[in-house]
């Protein structure tokens, strides 16, 4: 069974056993309005919870992405290297970006779950 | 996720800040002449720009459209069709008086006098020291009388300061409020424009405008723009620029584009932004925009400007290419051989050429194209090839 977090950062974070499928939130790409680049993590890189993963540009603003719990990343999602307007045309389903073998799966307490997500969005 | 922006402290913005970023003056650092605590002011088509949900952000002390259904749509409806936009934001200072006797003349770094009536001529307002007090146009609407065309963020100071350099017997009216500023841009706005002005447009050629009757008042039609495409800036009175709004959006070939898509516009094809590019402290000779300046003539800023051409720029206008699709952004470093050269003073994702590109000051030696050069920020660090502009070759704007 898959289980979504989410960050005030704006990731999203898909647990499936102990692999973490990452991306940004609808939100955060439609702020971000139209995205140009996205520098994906190199495989293999170990990340701890909440250091920047890899980094995301767009018309408007370069940003950083981090990564919403810690671990290795196993895999990148390639197809944003030349398209990665994706973002904007499914963020929270084709354009995920990393997968991470997880390292701690009690790393989840300090995410949320989609109904604080959206209110936590609501008060921004 | 944080994001970073165009900003002179790097500062880290939250996400929901994000629309401000290269757009705004942040608090602190409010535009020239103007109380950061100020409202900001609005054009007439705030209503219009609200009902179609565009994204608005402050620009030189105004709340401005930035984008409506995306800034790279825009972008694309601008070079393929035409757009439209609000620049009602834009200042207009009416002279009359006698062009040589009355001082315009000597005020410039080109000759208003030599305007033939019915032309418009590009070039700088400067400081003592040769600085960019602002970049205009001045239109010569009859023998005795032009219009000056300045940048909305350095438009108080700029009446301040041509006024102040006029003799007497030389009447400046800052006609900004009462004049509004629409700029159909797009290869198909001739067509447009014929269709729905009338059929006087299709014969007026590049930097040449007429005046008609449009809406029932005078309007100055002008073949001028800031997007590289065949395009047009309209000036008309502000209370009619709703209806004209209204009346050019009724074509289904006509879409609207905010700041956000005329910033990347006007950035492939190499024209500077003031406050990015050109700004107080530089001169018109490092900013590779010598060609408007006229030596054969007075000028305020003048002695500083012949010092500097026999002593040599210390910096000069660099164009680069990134060899991806990463966009450098207004003060990022450039290096070049180990060594930082210069900094970017504007940058972004050109879709036209499918790579990012900037504009920045750096020693002359690194200027050579086809020469690399690192740009960097923060630990990011990118690769980048000297080229020449404009970036985009292929605009309509001469056709």
């Amino acid at each position: 069974m898959t289980m979504t977090f989410y960050t005030k950062e704006h990731e999203w974070v898909k647990i499936d056993g102990n692999i973490a499928t990452v991306g940004i939130t609808d939100y955060a790409a439609h702020q971000l309005g139209d995205i140009t680049f996205v520098e994906l993590p190199a495989a293999g890189k170990t990340v701890k919870q909440f250091d920047v993963l890899c980094a995301i540009e767009s018309v408007k603003a370069a940003s950083d992405i981090y990564a919403p719990v810690s671990g290795k990343v196993i895999s990148v999602n390639e197809a944003l290297n030349a398209s990665p307007e994706i973002v904007n045309s499914s963020p929270e389903e084709e354009a995920w970006m990393a997968r991470l073998q997880m390292a701690d799966p009690a790393e989840t307490s300090k995410l949320m779950r989609r109904e604080r997500y959206d209110e936590y969005c609501k008060g921004l | 996720m944080t994001v970073t922006g165009n900003r002179a402290d790097g500062g880290i913005r939250r996400i929901y800040n994000v629309l401000q970023i290269g757009y705004s003056e942040a608090p602190g650092n409010p535009p020239k002449g103007r109380n950061a605590m100020e409202p900001l002011r609005e054009t007439p088509l705030v209503g219009r720009h609200r009902d179609r949900k565009a994204l608005m952000a402050p620009f030189g002390g105004w709340n401005m459209p930035i984008q409506y259904e995306g800034i790279l749509a825009e972008h694309r409806w601008c070079r393929e069709k035409a757009a439209l936009f609000d620049i009602c934001h834009m200042g207009e200072f009416l002279f009359v008086g006698d062009i040589i006797g009355g001082g315009l003349e000597d005020i410039f770094t080109f000759s208003v006098a030599t305007i033939p009536e019915g032309r418009s001529r590009y070039g700088f307002l400067l400081n003592e020291q040769g600085g960019i007090a602002d970049d205009l146009i001045v239109f010569r609407l009859a023998p005795d009388k032009a219009m000056i065309v300045v940048n909305a963020a350095t438009s108080d100071n700029d009446f301040r300061v041509i006024g102040s350099r006029l003799r007497d017997g030389a009447l400046l009216t800052d006609i900004s409020a009462a004049t509004g500023k629409l700029d159909p841009q797009g290869p198909l706005s001739r067509d447009i424009l014929t269709d729905l002005l009338g059929p006087e447009i299709a014969s007026v050629p590049y930097f040449r405008f007429i005046t008609m009757d449009l809406l029932g008042s005078r309007a100055i039609v002008s073949r001028t723009g800031y997007t590289g495409e065949l395009g047009y800036e309209i000036f008309l009175p502000s209370e009619k620029i709703v209806e004209l709004w209204d009346l050019l959006l009724a074509d289904p070939r006509m879409k609207p584009a905010g700041l956000g898509a005329r910033d990347l516009l006007r950035l492939e094809v190499g024209y500077s932004l003031y406050g990015n590019d050109l700004d107080e402290t530089i001169t018109p000779l490092e900013a590779g925009l010598g060609s408007f300046v006229d030596f054969d003539k007075r000028f305020v800023g003048k002695d500083a400007l012949l010092a500097q051409r026999v002593a040599g720029c210390r910096r000069t206008k660099v164009a680069f290419r990134m060899d991806s699709r990463r966009s450098p952004r207004h003060h990022y470093e450039i290096w070049s051989g180990g060594a930082q050269v210069g900094t970017t003073t504007s940058g972004g994702f050109s879709p036209m050429l499918g790579c990012g590109i900037g504009l920045g000051l750096v020693a002359p030696n690194a200027a050579t194209i086809g020469a690399e050069l690192t740009i960097r920020h923060d630990n990011v660090s990118m690769t980048a090839s000297v080229c020449g502009l404009p970036f985009y070759r292929e605009g309509s704007v001469r056709r």
